[in-house]
């Protein structure tokens, strides 16, 4: 007894410095875990830039053509990259022009207007609207949208593949995580906010679109942005329904290759390493990595910045 | 001031007001109720349009009608193993049913794929015609009308393409005989790749950022650089797993280094390669959603751990995690479940080729049932596209079944504190 009081600090001390081999090993491990998604991007933005740099060094390519061409035809060396990105933001475009407003509808609905048990049923169609694969969307693209489209203009005017009917479509499949993440935005306005306005005499609809929008913009265009992150990356739907080919127009009836179609088509077939279609598509991905890339930063720091916050 | 001024009655004005605040207030409601109804319209167009595709009349002509392969009077449908095999061998030439029987002896083949083989070998259905479900059932009369039944080999089916044998065949080039069976199974090992090589990774991470990390600079990136990671797009991951899985890793994953040496492996692109591609693209899902099941778990059960001396790692293996686990495991199938339906990456590494055998170990060629989709979906016949309606159901019913077994596990075992 008198010897374990005698020796307690000493016990102390030897029990924080017995080591704890298990302990630090599994330490080691979870760190090597936290740190591998930073492995990820270092080698995704290396093996994207090596390859790139390959394709860039080819004699057939220059930077400047590459920004500023307007063909982009392998086999005659033109490697222009405005065909790929022009249809790419016209999908985009169509795609947002149906998505943001019905998907703020639906958001403003659902958060405002809708009674507890109609948004308990219609959050999860959202849901599973959101969780549908793109390839499914890709289909209904090429089997409904573009039927629909050929007999209201005109088998003349609409192409089989054309990039109205792939931007629709890809509306609908944005529609729901715009709508999901607005919803989130507008729920998290305090009640508080939305009670003093109806006591100002506010309608519902003055008391939503002046007040709780307003409060919750930061959110809504983080929403907006990652829709068109989600757009612009967006595979199946094009690479099914958009049409293969390059092609430079601004008609969206016509069929045009985006970006990630692109991608697609060149990959599908085997191919050969080091060939310059091969890093042509690493300086195609390079390009749609920093164009998403710096979209999600841009929302990740409307949120930040511009976040009002409740208690 | 205007209150001084005014003449008329404010009373009067006010109401005025308030009729067009609260029309303009009704027809925004409209409006938004309006938007809603659409999304719903699109869900319901799009299941129902793979719906239509996914039955109907086919009109068949076959090279010997079935009804004179009788054996003893028997149809073929109710014929046993071996005499469909008699079929077989009285309608083929000698050296084409011993080729059949050295490519794979009959004696291991099941009536199934004998029964198979004669429709193939013998009967040679050929699709003439189809007709989408709606047709089948608003104008059955004019379709069986138009079709001449009475001739020998001319039949009229009304086929649910999604059906039994669909599941069990091969994937074939005849649209008649194909099935999904191969993409089912190339599925299942890729996503068990998949999930054996994201899942401990991604909770490890989720615990090392939740339990262990420090509110520094670094840990701080690492966070920025998931939530960034969550918003690349597939295809990137795609162009990634070519680049590093399929080319530079190619030893790994062709299975060389391990011996095994299957001729039909091509260079890469394996099921290993395309399991290891998803897993980096789910990684960042699952290490948000388990980040967030692990902030669930209430300090106080950890300071009870320490207070009882637990170490750190002690603590977290046998309180945070437990009370955790359901949480991770619902964000792990919601994971899982869209790489699942991921396209993009897999046609990227390589994946598209038309395989016929069935995957045998996770360094074959294999295909999945989103890619088997996709290449339907591209061949212009519409036979083909009925294929792929059915496909899709398959592939919907797959992801609704694991939808459900996550809200299950989420409303089962979800505890608040």
């Amino acid at each position: 007894m008198k010897q374990i009081i005698l020796n307690y600090p000493e016990a102390r001390k030897s029990l924080k410095r017995r080591p704890r081999w298990g302990e630090s090993i599994i330490q080691g491990l979870l760190i090597f875990s936290g740190f591998f998604s930073i492995f990820t991007t270092i080698g995704i933005v290396y093996e994207l830039g090596k390859e790139a740099l390959l394709f860039f060094r080819e004699p057939a390519v220059n930077l400047w053509a590459f920004l500023t061409g307007t063909q982009w035809q392998p086999h005659i060396e033109k490697f222009g990259i405005l065909p790929l990105l022009t249809s790419t933001l016209i999908t985009s475009t169509i795609a947002m022009s149906i998505a943001i407003p019905l998907g703020l509808g639906v958001a403003i609905y659902l958060s405002e207007y809708a009674t507890p048990k109609t948004r308990n049923l219609l959050k999860p169609i959202l849901e599973v609207l959101a969780g549908i694969p793109t390839i499914v969307y890709g289909y209904f693209a090429l089997t409904f949208m573009t039927p629909l489209l050929r007999t209201i203009f005109g088998q003349d005017t609409v192409d089989i593949y054309n990039m109205a009917s792939a931007g629709l479509v890809m509306g609908i499949l944005i529609l729901p995580l715009i709508a999901s993440m607005t919803e989130d935005a507008l729920s998290a306005v305090p009640r508080s906010l939305r009670e003093a306005a109806y006591g100002l005499g506010g309608t519902k609809l003055e008391v939503a679109l002046k007040v709780v929008v307003p409060a919750a913009i930061s959110g809504i265009s983080a929403a907006i942005i990652v829709g068109m992150s989600r757009a612009i990356g967006e595979t199946m739907i094009v690479a099914v329904a958009a049409g293969a080919g390059p092609n430079f127009t601004f008609n969206p009836f016509k069929g045009a290759e985006t970006l990630t179609g692109h991608i697609v088509r060149i990959s599908g077939g085997d191919l050969s390493y080091d060939s310059i279609d091969y890093n042509s598509i690493f300086a195609i991905g390079l390009m749609l990595f920093f164009i998403t890339l710096t979209l999600n930063i841009i929302s990740q720091q409307i949120v930040r910045r511009f976040r009002e916050v409740y208690e | 001031m205007s209150e001084l001024n005014n003449t008329q009655p404010p009373q009067m004005e006010f109401s005025d007001d308030l009729r067009r605040r609260n029309l303009s207030g009704r027809i925004w409601m409209v409006v938004f109720r309006l938007s809603t109804v659409v999304g719903i319209i699109a869900l319901v167009t799009l299941l129902l349009n793979i719906i239509n595709q996914s039955a109907g009349y086919v009109h068949y002509e076959a090279k010997v009608d079935p009804d004179t392969l009788r054996v003893d009077g028997i149809p073929l449908e109710e014929q046993s193993k071996e005499q469909l095999m008699s079929v077989l061998q009285n309608n083929l030439s000698s050296g084409a049913y011993n080729k059949l029987d050295r490519d794979k002896p009959f004696a291991e083949r099941d009536r199934g794929e004998v029964y198979d083989l004669v429709f193939d070998r013998v009967v040679k259905y050929k699709v003439e015609e189809t007709w989408l479900l709606w047709d089948s059932l608003t104008h059955s009369r004019e379709i069986k009308a138009s079709v001449p039944t009475e001739q020998s080999g001319t039949e009229l089916k009304f086929v649910v393409w999604a059906n039994w044998d669909f599941l069990r065949r091969q994937q074939s080039s005849d649209p008649v005989l194909a099935g999904v069976r191969t993409a089912i199974l190339g599925s299942l090992w890729t996503i068990s790749i998949t999930i054996l090589a994201a899942f401990p990774l991604g909770v490890m991470a989720a615990i090392y950022l939740e339990e262990y990390a420090a509110d520094n600079w670094i840990n701080r990136i690492i966070r920025t650089n998931i939530n960034n990671l969550a918003g690349v797009p597939s295809i990137i991951y795609g162009i990634l797993g070519l680049a590093i899985f399929v080319r530079v890793l190619e030893p790994f994953t062709s299975g060389t280094l391990f011996g095994i040496t299957d001729p039909t492996t091509a260079n890469g692109r394996t099921i290993m390669s395309a399991g290891l591609t998803l897993a980096l693209l789910v990684l960042p899902l699952i290490i948000i959603n388990s980040q967030e099941a692990i902030r669930a778990v209430p300090g106080s059960l950890r300071n009870a751990s320490y207070g009882i001396g637990a170490t750190k790692w002690q603590t977290v293996w046998s309180h945070v995690l437990p009370n955790a686990m359901p949480g991770i495991l619902t964000g792990t199938i919601l994971a899982v479940s869209r790489a699942i339906g991921e396209t993009a990456p897999l046609v990227v590494i390589g994946a598209s080729t038309v395989i016929f055998f069935d995957p045998e170990n996770p360094f074959s060629k294999f295909t999945t049932l989103p890619i088997q989709i996709y290449q339907w979906t591209s061949r212009p016949q519409d036979e083909f596209r009925f294929l792929a309606a059915a496909a899709i159901i398959v592939l919907l019913a797959i992801l609704l079944t694991l939808n459900a077994t996550a809200i299950f596990l989420r409303n089962r075992f979800s505890r608040r504190y």
